[in-house]
């Protein structure tokens, strides 16, 4: 709750009058954000100067009079000219004794592992610089990434050297060591006897192959021991309705390059869910009209809370997301999945049945697709759906359950939590889970975890659930342990470290062994035993078969074979009959936030930072309403309110988000923790204490109450927008410079003209200038980026933080409009605020041929190469900010204080040694990775030929699950840039300026059902 | 009323004000020759190391190639110090009882790093690129200077930027054969812009003079 007297964003926005604004303009208009339409002072702030908040204050407002100012401008005028003065330092320069393998000092090297989340396995290369690993990139040989990654596994790398981690073995709060550890659990086993009662272990999701044989012996071992596994956001109405429909827990996998149709009920498949980095890329292949005959998949997605998914979507129906399953029903029945009922919706009968027409006629070329947070009721639909389309097989096929023990894990911790409360259990070994922060209120287990006798506790923080814990063991990160886990298919991903433990940690599987009576063994040998007992390959074939794999990261040929399931017969109707939820009761709907997650990632300063798709807000979760819901339940935004849910209660702020559906909120889980570390613990409202094993996903009967107070949010919504001040006329609405930065056809309009994209004007134009333009002989580098393809996940923004060392700041300074990120993604509403169309834009630099910073900068800081970046030189920057001002595009960002952590040990390892730690009073931006860039021209040059054709790939393409965005050099026309820029959907911002950007944009091309007419 | 100063007393004021001038231009060349001074750029000063390595016997004497012990320096950015083990391929075998040599010994033995104290450095905005600048027929001595020469190694050169534009602009006066580049005792041959230009065009030399060649 703010306690400032002086909110530094507005929290009212005036929704009548957004409206009345909208209701003028001709057309579908194009808006960013409600402060926009109701025109608020803050968004005129923002529009009008390029740095609105820029008194010169400490960020805890420190009062500075004008003596003061004059004395510190004085001193630090003579420390500017003495800093110019500073001897070299003498440093040391310290080699190995002896130098490892394959180590130069000065290259990087990369190897393969895996990270899990949610158990499920995604590929990466990681980078290493002299054993430290600096940055992640999709492993391409992993099919769960073929390159691409998600924001989440890009900032994974911070967690590493998370100077929160914890670091020792503690027993009762005090540091202990692991042989200590280990001889308490060697008392332990002789306590246990033979039976192992009152053992019981939580774990995670485990896919793990070897963890789960380690458990699979232990529990022989223990005959009355048992395992549990618990996560909030896993995916246990999956499995559920797997089970529904066909009897067994199978794993679906999607097909998504071979859909024509896809439908989802309340899925973000884009963004979130096993495989979402995989299913991007191939939906996004979908989606590139290339070719003669360019042709476009169809999506369309039914979901209360605006996605990434949502976005891209050709048709999203805003609705309640307890209605979804009355779509589902209505959904199964029109193409003859089942006895649906005629259950009253909100979503009309016209635009359900065109759904189902356009599915009905893409039999074995559709999907449909549920999300985690319907009930197994929906999935078990989906699936029938699926069946009767005739998809099983092509778009949809089938394997045996990822996990090693697929459990419904709500019942598996509600099993634990009774035996807890019975007092049964004597051991309770919790290994990465934090249920005293994320298990369903209901269940109480800050109270149940307390009735067991001894509780050992494993992972990356001493967090919540430490605290409830007498022995606490450091766990090792994904990037310092031997393991394994299969992917969103099945295939085994290996991990293995990238370095040493940084401090006493260690990993699951010496932890269990060591409960096995197994001591002193490695996480890698009993890895490679395990793999050894299981291959058919023996000595010097396995030694092969296993560096192989170990290279690759993948165990070739693992994927799990397809199985054939059959439906079963009654399912569909039997959902049928169950009672549904009132349709215009306001609801709660509980998902994990698209950041943070279930709040694993809550001391990720990267994650936390990034502004959340659609929402745009760092550093917070919201209670989140449409703007009717709003003025319905009389809250403004920024209103600090009390929700209210079966005599549970919490607090948070509103947001109001156009595109929500209307009698439902929105609530993010994963903040709101209070032992997190010193990021983590603080921001956002915890939503958990209304989270019950009953309605773990959307609940109805919530009450809502203004408390009276305000709560300021930090959104870069409103910030950085690219304004038309620079127009000469006014002549041109703001609508039409909207449509020109965003320019968007329907697929049917793109055929009829592919030119859409195109303006004779700017044609006719180009290129016009009096002065003698740049001459680029060598290489030229663009950049093409397709509207068509971006999900808007944020992947590319938190690799471009980690490739170049950009700085966290805070939500404070992101609230004054200060955050560093150098690319951003600009988000576009059109029409009403009830059912916007969402457009998603990245923005980088866009390195302009007549670059208007290069221009105004005093000291040449900036400065023109000749390949055509713009280049940005901080040594020489002496932080005047013309630079920005003069920047139309607004992508330039300033280090108004020293916002590198330098003081930091543990984060001495994670910088990117090829990129300048930028300090304070300096301007940075983009540079299209020019360190990549110079490394592969040196490269080339050394082995005498030319940069290849995809040889330069910039952190945010790299990062790009969908291929959005490509790179290259123009001057080469047969390169792939040169290619997607001669496309005729090829267009730039801002071309009446004459600044001629390298980065240019492929136009959004959507692809409606003519039948549905939406309002 | 009589003068206040007797007039002798103009005399000190014309020295003040030109004397003041004198002064300014002495101070700043002062702080000028302070900056090119050995003092400052520590060109010319020799290290003391750990173990006093002398490239002169090492390289001069023995003839040992650079690259025995920067390995990296045709590969890498980074030329690369020797490692313990490498001193120790010869060492193990002579001079084996040499208390001088005892720190490397020692360092083998107990497996810590030598700590040498760095004699080339450029400060931490510039990305210097051993292996481009080898590959493109630059020699070691060009920035090294007589390395053959030095007992206990010294910096030979400024390294400000105005050193490396020098040569980014006009490398036709610096560049050799590449047989040559890690030739110690190298002279540049009489016909040197000749011989430079028609290098610079055999090996491709670019004159890049941008920013982003080494700040990034």
């Amino acid at each position: 709750m703010s306690s400032d007297s002086n909110p530094k964003y507005p929290n009212s926005v005036d929704l009548d009058a957004a409206r009345a604004n909208l209701a003028q303009s001709e057309g579908k208009r194009l808006w960013q954000s409600l402060d926009e339409l109701s025109e608020t002072q803050e968004y005129h702030k923002f529009l009008e100067h390029e740095f609105p908040n820029d008194t010169a204050k400490e960020p805890e407002a420190a009062g500075i009079n004008r003596r003061d100012a004059l004395k510190l401008m004085a001193a630090s005028a003579a420390m500017a000219g003495l800093s110019a003065c500073t001897k070299m330092p003498l440093e040391k320069i310290v080699p190995y004794v002896k130098p490892p393998e394959e180590i130069i000092p000065g290259k990087a090297l990369f190897y393969a592992t895996s990270m899990s989340l949610g158990g499920v396995a995604t590929g990466v290369l990681v980078e290493s610089h002299m054993g430290r690993p600096t940055k992640i990139e999709g492993n391409p040989e992993h099919p769960g990434s073929l390159g691409g990654t998600s924001a989440q596994t890009q900032a994974s790398i911070l967690n590493l050297y998370d100077p929160d981690r914890s670091q020792t073995v503690l027993f009762l709060g005090r540091i202990d060591t692991w042989s200590g550890f280990v001889a308490a659990i060697a008392n332990i086993r002789t306590q246990l006897g033979t039976k192992g009662e009152g053992l019981r272990v939580l774990t995670e999701t485990v896919t793990s192959p070897t963890l789960g044989a380690q458990m699979k012996n232990l529990l022989t071992q223990y005959p009355e021991a048992k395992w549990h596994q618990y996560e909030p956001c896993g995916r246990d109405n999956e499995r559920d309705g797997a089970r529904m429909a066909f009897g067994k827990p199978v794993n679906a996998v999607y097909h998504f390059d071979k859909a024509d149709v896809v439908v989802s009920l309340d899925s973000d498949f884009l963004n979130s869910g096993p495989g979402h980095v995989r299913y991007a890329r191939d939906f996004a292949g979908r989606r590139g009209l290339e070719g003669p005959q360019p042709t476009l998949n169809r999506l369309y997605v039914a979901e209360s809370m605006p996605t990434g998914t949502g976005a891209v979507a050709d048709h999203r129906r805003p609705i309640r997301a307890t209605e979804v399953e009355t779509l589902a029903q209505q959904l199964a029945a029109a193409v003859g999945a089942g006895g649906g009922k005629a259950a009253n919706s909100n979503v009309p009968a016209d635009w359900t049945s065109a759904v189902a027409r356009d599915l009905t006629s893409h039999r074995g070329s559709s999907i449909v697709i549920a999300g985690e947070g319907q009930p197994a009721e929906v999935h078990a639909l989906a699936h029938a759906m699926n069946s009767a389309l005739g998809n099983f097989g092509k778009t949809v096929t089938f394997t045996d359950a990822l996990e090693a023990d697929p459990v419904n894990q709500t019942d598996s911790l509600r099993e634990l939590v009774g035996e807890l409360n019975a007092g049964k259990v004597g051991i309770l070994l919790i290994i990465g889970a934090n249920p005293v922060y994320n298990a369903p209120a209901d269940l109480d287990f800050k109270t149940a975890i307390t009735k067991a006798e001894l509780r050992i506790h494993s992972g990356l923080y001493t967090d919540e659930t430490a605290q409830y814990c007498h022995w606490h063991v450091p766990a090792t990160h994904y990037l310092e342990s031997w393991s394994d886990a299969r992917g969103y298919d099945g295939t085994i991903g290996i991990v293995q470290p990238l370095i040493a433990p940084l401090y006493d940690s260690h990993s699951v599987h010496e932890i269990i062994a060591a409960l096995s009576g197994v001591q002193d063994k490695s996480d890698h040998d009993i890895l490679r035993d395990y793999w050894k007992s299981q291959r058919p390959e023996k000595d010097k074939a396995f030694e092969d078969f296993w560096e192989v794999t170990l290279h690759d990261g993948v165990m070739a040929g693992t994927a799990l074979p397809g199985i054939s399931v059959s439906a079963k017969a009654d399912f569909a109707s039997q959902s049928a009959s169950r009672q549904t939820a009132d349709p215009n009761a306001l609801e709660i709907v509980f998902r994990p936030d698209p950041s943070v997650g279930d709040g694993r990632f809550a001391n990720n300063g990267w994650l936390q930072e990034v502004p959340k798709p659609i929402t745009r807000l760092a550093w917070d979760n919201a209670a989140m309403v449409s703007p009717k819901t709003a003025q319905k339940l009389g809250v403004s935004r920024g209103d600090y309110v009390k929700i209210e849910l079966s005599g549970r209660e919490t607090k948070a702020g509103t947001w109001i988000v156009p595109g929500h559906a209307d009698d439902s909120i929105t609530l993010h889980l994963g903040y709101g923790r209070w032992l997190a570390g010193k990021i983590g613990s603080g921001p956002g409202f915890n939503a958990y204490p209304l989270r019950t094993t009953a309605a773990p996903w959307q609940a109805t009967g919530v009450r809502i109450s203004k408390t009276g107070n305000d709560y300021s949010f930090a959104s870069v919504q409103h910030q950085y927008p690219i304004d038309r001040d620079h127009q000469e006329t006014e002549q041109e609405s703001t609508e039409a410079f909207r449509r020109d930065l965003v320019r968007i056809a329907t697929l049917d309009e793109f055929r009829k003209n592919p030119d859409f994209a195109k303006s004779p004007e700017e044609e006719a134009t180009a290129g016009l200038s009096l002065y003698p333009g740049f001459k680029y002989n060598g290489y030229a580098w663009g950049m093409a980026i397709d509207l068509n393809k971006c999900v808007g996940c944020n992947a590319c923004v938190v690799a471009c933080q980690s490739e170049n060392n950009i700085a966290v700041v805070g939500k404070d300074q992101v609230e004054r409009g200060r955050s560093m990120h150098w690319i951003r993604i600009d988000t576009y509403f059109r029409g009403d605020l009830e059912t916007p169309e969402m457009y998603f834009e990245p923005l980088p630099c866009m390195q302009c041929e007549n670059a208007p910073c290069e221009y105004v900068c005093p000291v040449g800081a900036t400065t023109h190469s000749p390949e055509g970046l713009n280049e940005m030189t901080y040594n020489r920057c002496v932080g005047t900010r013309y630079c920005s001002n003069n920047c139309p595009y607004k992508v330039r960002r300033f280090n108004f204080y020293l916002f590198s952590d330098w003081t930091t040990k543990s984060l001495y390892g994670l910088r990117n040694p090829n990129v300048t730690v930028r300090s304070r009073g300096v301007m940075e931006k983009c540079t299209y990775c020019v360190q990549r860039i110079n490394a592969a021209k040196i490269r080339s040059e050394e082995e005498n030929r030319s940069v290849h054709d995809g040889e330069i790939v910039t952190a945010c393409q790299g990062a790009c699950p969908a291929n959005a965005i490509v790179f290259g050099n123009i001057n080469d026309p047969n390169s792939r840039v040169a290619k997607l820029k001669a496309q005729s959907r090829d267009y730039r911002l801002l071309t009446e300026l004459n600044t001629r950007p390298r980065t240019s944009y492929l136009a959004r091309v959507q692809n409606p059902n003519p039948e549905i007419r939406e309002s | 009323m009589s003068q206040i100063f007797h007039r002798s007393t103009n005399l000190i004021s014309r020295l003040t004000i030109f004397g003041g001038i004198f002064f300014l231009a002495a101070l700043s060349y002062a702080l000028y020759a302070i900056e090119l001074s050995p003092y400052y750029t520590y060109v010319d000063l020799a290290r003391q190391q750990p173990v006093p390595f002398s490239h002169k016997h090492h390289v001069g004497e023995l003839g040992l190639d650079c690259r025995y012990c920067h390995t990296s320096v045709d590969q890498s950015s980074f030329a690369g110090l020797p490692p313990t083990q490498t001193c120790m391929t010869c060492h193990s075998q002579i001079w084996t009882n040499a208390p001088m040599l005892e720190p490397v010994r020692a360092s083998y033995r107990d497996d810590k790093s030598l700590s040498w104290t760095r004699v080339n450095s450029v400060p931490q905005f510039v990305y210097f690129d051993h292996s481009i600048h080898v590959s493109k027929g630059i020699g070691c001595t060009t920035c090294h200077g007589p390395i053959a020469e030095m007992p206990l190694t010294w910096r030979a050169q400024t390294l400000y930027m105005e050193f490396c534009l020098n040569c980014h602009r006009q490398p036709e006066k610096y560049v050799r054969p590449k047989d040559e580049v890690f030739n110690p005792r190298y002279e540049p041959p009489p016909n040197q812009m000749e011989l430079g230009e028609q290098l610079v065009k055999e090996y491709k030399i670019q004159k890049l003079t941008n920013c982003s060649t080494c700040h990034r």
